[in-house]
């Protein structure tokens, strides 16, 4: 368990190389310059231009430049934006915002997708079953800000029980309605696997012997047919933080939410490489760990499972 | 000119009429007492400024707003849009518009409790000069005497290997402090113009403090000397100013606290908006003026202006095939602006039929002959002009909304000239502009222009005159360029708008571009404002706000 522990961590250095190359690159592939827009319709002064190209070491190759980066990197520093302002303190204050509207997404989805999936994989072709089959197809139909901006203009301003933003105090409370917009497709994926995934167990021969033994059903279901029927499901929630964290741009810029997403955003358009770096390369250890994570938990989950 | 720097892309910027909010004379008998309003408080939707708040460094909306409403300049814009009058100054006095002598009005203070002094002028437009200072709005500076000794030009342009050289000097020759309030300016050449370009942001006083630091970090805690003052500005989140209590000058504010809580999306702004949580809204987004829905949504609280910008689409004169006066104006006739202000716009941005932006003084309306719709004469000069082959691109950027108005301009040179016209979209405003300042175009492009400061010259010198900062088609007419310097030069504004008018008789004829709509903004406020005005470019006039 240990050997495969600090395996899998060793892993992780070529993956974060790799990745924060190749992100590097692509950003500083992207047509244009990023200081020819500057100044509105007008070109800019040329000493303008030249001071920015020469702060930013704009005029080096991509590996001189990457080396630069993942050197300052290395002592902590992330660098600047064009704007002057430490790509640290982006972080510091993105992240919190955008993990925590993550996590609530991932509790909502987690919460009601397993419960819809729980009572229709047990009671299949029923009324409930049939509903909840409608309602997932129509979440997972329906893109994300369709879903965002009806629930803002309702629930926000028409009915006026919710703020149609979020505050800056990132409240729980104000946080559900775009936890559940963020989480909705991912909601009505693992409705549909688990219960999918519960149906089949269901007829498995250990449920069948379970049941013969004359377990009280609570006890089956809730011990010998869950755990066994969560495998999938844990994986689809394992891999979905980090997609939810990396997608909630939408969702972030519906809902006025000062997360990664924005910043991102506004930096590969103003072709700031170290930005988007320095904010992809916190994801892709979230994924990297994520999925570390889930792959522990196969072996919590189902004892035929073990690490050497 | 400021550009706008939404994700989103919302286009239209600015407004000239003073507008009072419906409703509103000022005793209102639900509006609450006189003590509550003038410590009341309120929050306006705005972007992250871009850079730190330096004033000649700042040439985008979302800081370019803080700016305006930090600082007071030597002169003010009124909001109607007429000619500008003294502010700081106490008086700008001239015999030949070359020597200016600029009394400034004494004891008036900084934030910070400094006096505003000659020399702070003095400094920081010496600052702003200084090519390795590296200001975005340095070259606003050049009308002075010595401004080539401190702004050194890159010999091969900033793309090029070689650097520009070292600036001879530090300060320009041209500027002399006389004593603690007043200051003496020699320009390079007469400019009949130069007061007026004083109330313009870049010609801002900066307060000794900015001098003993780095201007980021002056930047990130401005110390303006204008009615409200700086308190704190949480990046992305807000930015909070408030009543600047020894402030002395004309336009003090009636209430006291102004947070700007900054968007990344209009449509979350516009929802706060709708259901009261902030008070006031620049420009609607583009989603709600269909059908406007946003009049029905805001209702009396809907304010609708013009604002002293033009839509323009350019021709790219260094390209040969667009090099016939009467193939542009072909062009230029074969477009019915109406049409396009009512189906594509709803009527928010008028068709253009002048060159300068009628707000503007010294700009007539109706001078553009070619602004016409006439198929039949745009049929006959495009035969006289031995007709156009090929395919004709409309360019654009894609990250703002210009798509339809260019698509549809590009049908209609289609229907009525059956020239083979296709509107492309370009993905962004940077790779957009790099094509242009390169001069790379190889078709039409989209172009826009606001005005920078209220004057006619604005509207030729930098887009028609032969070496003009926004000149980027290479237009150029030496009867014009004449035309221009003798306008600029003319030792009064009258003459100097007598000698514009004549030029811009000749720009008429050579149709250098095509103007297509002027700009119109949509805004809108809470009920808790009683009353507001608009600046003369559209922004809110925070000391006009009443609760």
């Amino acid at each position: 368990m240990g050997r495969y522990l600090l395996r899998r961590l060793l892993q992780l250095i070529p993956v974060f190389i790799g990745t924060t190359f190749l992100i590097y690159w692509l950003v500083w592939s992207v047509p244009g310059d990023p200081f020819a827009g500057k100044c509105g319709e007008r070109a800019c002064p040329d000493a303008y231009v030249n001071m920015m190209t020469e702060k930013f070491k704009l005029n080096e190759n991509i590996f001189v430049q990457y080396g630069n980066y993942m050197q300052n990197l290395f002592q902590g520093d992330f660098g600047t934006t064009f704007g002057g302002r430490p790509i640290g303190d982006i972080i510091a204050t993105s992240y919190p915002n955008t993990l925590k509207l993550a996590v609530v997404a991932l509790a909502i989805e987690a919460l009601i997708g397993l419960t819809a999936g729980v009572l229709t994989g047990l009671r299949r072709n029923g009324f409930l079953d049939n509903l909840v089959l409608v309602s997932t197809l129509f979440l997972i139909a329906l893109p994300v800000f369709v879903i965002g901006f009806v629930l803002q203009w309702v629930l926000g301003v028409q009915w006026g029980i919710v703020k149609p933003t979020v505050s800056n105090e990132m409240r729980i409370s104000e946080l559900i309605v775009p936890g559940f917009v963020l989480g909705s497709a991912s909601m009505a994926y693992i409705a549909r696997v688990s219960r999918t995934s519960i149906a089949e167990n269901r007829r498995a021969d250990y449920v069948r012997t379970a049941i013969a033994k004359g377990l009280p059903m609570r006890r089956v279901v809730g011990v010998h047919l869950l755990r066994n029927s969560l495998i999938p499901v844990v994986t689809l929630l394992g891999t979905d933080l980090g997609a939810l964290m990396g997608g909630a741009i939408v969702t972030e810029g519906i809902f006025g939410i000062n997360g990664i997403g924005r910043q991102v955003f506004r930096a590969i358009v103003t072709k700031e490489s170290a930005t988007v770096v320095s904010i992809v390369v916190v994801l892709v250890l979230v994924y990297l760990l994520m999925n570390l994570l889930v792959d522990l938990l196969y072996a919590a989950l189902d004892p035929r499972i073990r690490y050497e | 000119m400021r550009v706008s720097k939404r994700a989103t892309g919302a286009v239209a910027l600015g407004a000239a009429f003073a507008l009072v909010a419906s409703g509103c004379s000022g005793s209102d008998s639900d509006g609450g007492d006189a003590g509550a309003s003038t410590d009341g408080a309120i929050t306006i939707e705005g972007t992250q400024p871009e850079n730190p708040l330096v004033p000649s460094n700042t040439t985008e909306t979302g800081g370019g707003k803080i700016i305006d409403w930090m600082w007071t300049g030597l002169v003010e814009y009124p909001n109607d849009g007429g000619a500008p009058r003294n502010a700081l100054a106490e008086s700008i006095e001239t015999t030949d518009s070359k020597v200016y002598k600029i009394k400034i009005k004494e004891n008036t203070k900084f934030h910070d409790g400094t006096p505003v002094k000659a020399k702070n002028f003095v400094d920081a437009w010496n600052w702003g000069a200084y090519s390795p200072n590296g200001a975005q709005n340095g070259s606003f500076f050049a009308d002075i005497d010595g401004f080539t000794d401190v702004h050194t030009e890159d010999p091969d342009g900033a793309e090029g290997p070689q650097k520009a050289p070292e600036p001879t000097a530090k300060e320009m020759k041209g500027l002399k402090v006389l004593d603690d309030w007043s200051f003496e300016v020699t320009l390079a050449a007469p400019t009949a113009v130069f007061p007026t370009k004083l109330g313009y942001s870049t010609f801002m006083p900066l307060p000794d403090a900015f001098f003993t630091q780095k201007p980021e970090e002056f930047g990130r805690k401005p110390i303006g000397n204008g009615p409200v003052k700086f308190v704190s500005w949480e990046d992305d989140v807000m930015i909070k100013l408030t009543r600047f209590d020894d402030y002395q000058l004309r336009d003090k504010m009636k209430i006291k606290d102004v947070n700007v809580k900054i968007y990344q999306d209009d449509t979350a702004a516009y929802n706060d908006l709708l259901s009261g949580n902030i008070d006031f809204m620049q420009q609607v987004p583009v989603s709600s003026l269909a059908g406007d829905k946003w009049k029905t949504d805001l209702g009396e609280r809907a304010i609708s202006s013009t604002t002293p910008s033009t839509g323009i689409i350019a021709f790219p004169i260094y390209d040969k095939r667009f090099q016939n006066a009467k193939l542009r104006k072909a062009i230029s006739l074969s477009i019915n602006r109406q049409e396009i202000s009512d189906k594509i716009f709803f009527g928010n941005r008028k068709p253009a039929d002048s060159w300068a932006n009628p707000l503007t003084p010294g700009a007539a309306p109706g001078n553009c002959t070619s602004c016409q719709f006439n198929p039949e004469e745009a049929k006959r000069l495009l035969a006289e002009a031995g007709g156009f082959s090929g395919k004709l691109t409309l360019a654009y950027n894609a990250d703002a909304s210009h798509k339809e108005w260019m698509e549809a301009v590009a049908q209609q040179i289609k229907t009525n000239l059956q020239i083979d016209a296709v509107a492309e979209g370009v993905p962004t405003f940077a790779v957009f502009r790099q094509n242009i300042n390169a001069h790379k175009m190889t078709g039409m492009y989209r172009a826009g222009w606001q005005q920078d400061y209220p004057d006619v010259e604005n509207w030729v010198n930098p887009l028609y005159v032969t070496g003009g900062s926004s000149n980027d088609g290479l237009y150029s007419n030496k009867e014009v360029d004449r035309l221009a310097k003798e306008a600029s030069s003319a030792p009064s504004l009258e003459a100097s708008h007598a000698k514009f008018a004549e030029a811009v008789k000749l720009i008429d004829q050579d149709v250098p571009s095509v103007p297509i709509y002027f700009g119109g903004q949509q805004s809108g406020h809470s009920e808790k404002i009683k009353k507001l005005e608009l600046t003369n470019v559209g922004e809110l006039d925070i000391t006009s706000v009443e609760l």
